[in-house]
């Protein structure tokens, strides 16, 4: 399983082209063996001036190592340990999504969205129904989407980006080798979905958000839950910035590490936590507000580093401030109790009724005794919704939003139909990885992994 | 977001009347509409014994016309500064789109970068839409742009012929474009001249043809279950 | 009997399968195979809530060739496919595959030109665990009844005979296409 080929077979993973001086056109791809074992067979075929082992090396990393965040593949070249160029190889989890999306209607769009980007389910369906609800003309106003659906989800985002942050914290603490961090963020990760299984019934990819609201309204309990958890994380957070604020390993390891300043984000289109790490308070909940974000109280935290520690000082601090949102949340939930969460519009709401039944989650018994026994038309029109769906008007939007990444927009494009003419992602961590190269080019190795866990990709976001 | 600020811009935008230009890139009035594509039927599959007659409907694919001036608000002060490089542009549901011919489209995005009265700091991606029944501009390249320092978002549309998918690169003056062009060929074929390595990003390198174009089907297989076999979703009998 | 009669107090006797199984599935190392979603609920798997520790379970091995268990968690696209048959390629033996989550046992809701359905095309998985993604619950019941297979896997000649004898069942298996009869 060690091939150490030379010029007299051919590889088929490097042609002859590419290297072109007289002696260099020999490529040696190697898996495994011991290092000074390949060196000294280099020397012999090169009558001992061990020539070819000082020329390019080029290293692939991934797509399965542990420390990529993922199944990314970086192409590094190396000089000694020093990365001289870098690259990525994406698309390992390209799962056509965006294709599948166009064959379902609007609203079970939601459940494919929702799995792109894993870590913020929540920021998927919102994106992609503002865009709906933007070209139904149903964003705000008395017939829009009611105001505790607004709440609602303003409430679930807040919540899913605290269990998206702590995800990033720990696998990044993780892949430097913190192994207590990763267990903690893991402990308090659980307890956010343990909130999202109580409120939507599942703890990843909810298909939650719907154009027109959202699928449900809060179980009982819920609020005295979230503000328990509340409660709680007020006293977790602190040992998080006990643990990691001041440790001198930690900060050695990422101080300075992975430096991007604003005209290499704004060049690079980089938003998020990059961008806020140098300084520069861009947040689209507070430049663009959707679902009444300009109404709660909160502020854009920003780091003036432009580096990794930055980064993840910034995502710390969010979550502070997303406990603030939440706790305002809860508050206004509490006022709004038996309010509707779904438009009125009987033409674009889901229209079944969800409740607890003896075998889980499933349309209530008085919705089929009513539609079933009652109303005929009832029962048409929960027919037609479901299985055919409501008609968009022709047209394309854009409603990005601030995921925990950066500014995450979905285009949705309408020909008239039932179901999605097109819908195109624009990921954050799909566009944020291209600063890749820049931020861990002529670094160590070692720091191209905690450059990467910085940006904090998501693969199933990045491949979609 | 209608912010009223005025900006020194170029002095004045220099008034070039319609005739001037050729004649496809007349904008449409207010109120003509283009069609581009027909929806036929009540389900979007053909030949499933549907005798119900609604099989024959016939319905036209219109999407929102060309808008005229005055847009309104800042969306005036972008127009000014891009107008003669503009083809068309429509605004609906408060998103400005301005459709511009491929050759000017580097040109304008220099505009947008670079003029005091736009800067358009950040090219937030392409986004690739096949329109099969839009004969001779079957494909659409749709980048959004974003000016951080006016908190504007515009939106610009180029359309090409399917039978030359050719448009010129955003590499130069928006990097951030470089990884969303390279999706932008690998799922529609759209060729950016100039890119400095188009190559396949999602796809592997030997895939052939572009995925996510309405001519390429969905390519799932029909799913068997005790002697139940149900097609993959773009073959079943369902709405569209 | 003679054997066990002649035998001082505390010697148990047992057969070599019977040991060899019971320390195979004692320390069971699985490979960080993490795709998708499922990755994720791997990883809170691990973690101090449903802590797969108490397995011997808790050491992901990053690399293929110390580990005896594959975990495919998540969807594997057609450019992963061939990624994942050298990853389970260099795997030593005995190895076992776990199918985690619906996309990697069949491809799932992804039934489309990206994605393989089902891992099972690549490699031969041993068991597959429903769900998208599954709960860290539902991944530790699936290990636990894999433990309980490992444990009971026959050595030697009659690991082979095992072999041959599921063959021949499986090529005598009605095919699910011939099946007829209600969709339960």
């Amino acid at each position: 399983m060690v091939s150490t080929s030379s010029t007299s077979h051919e590889d088929v993973y490097a042609g002859s082209s590419e290297t072109r001086d007289a002696r260099a056109d020999r490529v040696f791809t190697v898996s495994g063996q011991d290092w000074d074992e390949i060196a000294s067979g280099l020397k012999d075929e090169n009558d001992g001036d061990g020539g070819d082992a000082y020329e390019r090396i080029v290293v692939n990393m991934g797509p399965q190592h542990p420390s990529t965040h993922g199944v990314l593949r970086l192409i590094l070249e190396l000089e000694g340990e020093t990365v001289t160029e870098a690259r990525c190889g994406i698309g390992y989890l390209h799962t056509g999504i965006e294709k599948n999306m166009e064959y379902r209607s609007w609203v079970q769009g939601t459940t494919f969205c929702t799995r792109m980007d894993y870590l913020s389910p929540f920021f998927n369906e919102m994106t992609y129904a503002l865009g709906v609800e933007r070209l139904l003309g149903i964003e705000d106003g008395p017939d829009g989407v009611p105001e505790k659906a607004q709440v609602m989800r303003v409430l679930l985002m807040e919540l899913n980006r605290i269990s998206s942050h702590l995800v990033c914290i720990a696998t990044g603490g993780m892949e430097i080798g913190a192994l207590t961090v990763m267990t903690i963020g893991f402990r308090e990760r659980e307890l956010v979905l343990d909130l999202f299984e109580l409120i939507t019934g599942l703890r990843m990819n909810h298909a939650f958000i719907r154009p027109g609201g959202v699928a449900q309204d809060l179980p009982v309990g819920a609020l005295e839950e979230i503000r328990g958890f509340v409660a709680l994380m007020k006293k977790r957070l602190p040992e998080y910035a006990a643990l990691c604020n001041a440790n001198p390993i930690f900060k050695a390891r990422l101080e300075g590490v992975g430096h991007l300043d604003l005209e290499g984000c704004l060049a690079l289109g980089l938003t998020g936590p990059v961008l806020r790490s140098t300084g520069y308070p861009w947040d689209l909940r507070k430049t663009s507000p959707y679902s009444g974000y300009e109404t709660y109280d909160f502020d854009v935290q920003t780091w003036d580093t432009s580096d990794s520690y930055g980064r993840f000082r910034v995502r710390l601090n969010e979550m502070w401030e997303s406990l603030k949102i939440i706790e305002q949340a809860a508050d206004r939930l509490a006022r709004m109790e038996g309010e509707p969460v779904m438009i009125a519009d009987k033409k674009i709401a889901w229209p079944s009724q969800l409740a607890i039944g003896s075998d889980g989650m499933g349309n209530s018994l008085d919705h089929i005794r009513t539609i079933m026994g009652e109303s005929m038309e009832a029962l048409i029109h929960h027919f037609k919704l479901v299985t055919e769906g409501f008609r968009v008007p022709p047209g394309q939007a854009y409603v990005p939003v601030e995921s925990p990444r950066g500014e995450l927009g979905a285009h949705v494009v309408s020909d008239g139909g039932t179901r999605p003419f097109r819908a195109h992602f624009r990921d954050p961590s799909f566009n944020n990885l291209q600063a890749m190269g820049v931020m861990s080019e002529g670094s160590m190795i070692a720091d191209v992994i905690v450059a990467i866990a910085s940006i904090d990709p998501v693969m199933g976001g990045v491949d979609r | 977001m209608t912010d009223e600020k005025k900006v020194d811009g170029p002095a004045e935008a220099v008034e070039q009347p319609a005739v001037e230009q050729s004649p496809e890139n007349v904008p449409a009035p207010t109120g003509e509409v283009r069609k581009i594509g027909e929806r036929h039927g009540m389900f979007g599959v053909t030949g499933t014994g549907d005798t119900s007659g609604y099989g024959g409907l016939v319905a036209p694919v219109v999407y929102p016309a060309a808008t005229e001036r005055p847009y309104g608000g800042w969306f005036d002060i972008v127009a000014d500064g891009l107008d003669p490089l503009i083809e068309s542009v429509v605004i609906h549901r408060g998103e400005i789109t301005f459709h511009i011919a491929p050759d000017n489209l580097v040109a304008a995005a220099k505009l947008l970068r670079d003029d005091p009265s736009l800067r358009f700091e950040l090219c937030a991606g392409v986004s690739g839409v096949h329109y099969p029944g839009d004969t001779g501009r079957e494909l659409h390249a749709v980048y959004s742009f974003l000016s951080m320092t006016y908190n504007r978002r515009i939106r610009v549309e180029v359309s090409v012929p399917d039978a030359d998918p050719h448009l010129p690169s955003l590499c130069g003056v928006y990097p951030a474009v470089d990884w969303h062009e390279r999706e932008a060929f690998d799922m529609f074929g759209l060729v950016f001249d100039g890119h400095p390595a188009l190559t396949r990003i999602l796809m592997p390198d030997d895939w052939p043809g572009h995925p996510q174009r309405k001519d390429y089907p969905l390519g799932g297989i029909p799913v068997e279950y005790k002697g139940g076999t149900i097609p993959p979703p773009d073959q079943r009998r369902s709405y569209s | 009997m003679g054997l066990e009669e002649k035998l001082p107090s505390g010697v148990l006797l047992t057969t070599v399968e019977g040991v060899a199984g019971y320390f195979r599935k004692a320390s069971f190392w699985p490979a960080t195979f993490g795709l998708a979603c499922c990755a994720i609920e791997m990883m809170t798997s691990g973690g101090p809530k449903y802590d797969l520790a108490r397995f011997g379970m808790e050491v992901f091995r990053a690399s293929p060739r110390q580990a005896d268990l594959m975990i495919v968690a998540g969807r594997v696209s057609q450019k992963m496919a061939p990624v994942l048959r050298q990853i389970y390629d260099q795997m030593a033996e005995p190895k076992w595959v776990l199918a985690m989550g619906v996309c990697a046992s069949s491809g799932g809701m992804f039934n489309n030109y990206a994605i393989v359905q089902g891992v099972d095309h690549v490699v031969p998985v041993d068991m597959y665990l429903p769900g998208c993604p599954p709960r860290p619950e539902m991944l530790i019941d699936a290990i636990l009844k894999l433990h309980d297979k490992v444990k009971a896997t026959p050595l030697g000649p009659n690991r082979l005979a095992q072999i041959r004898e599921l063959e021949a069942e499986g090529l005598a298996a009605l095919p699910t296409s011939d099946m007829k009869g209600l969709l339960r």
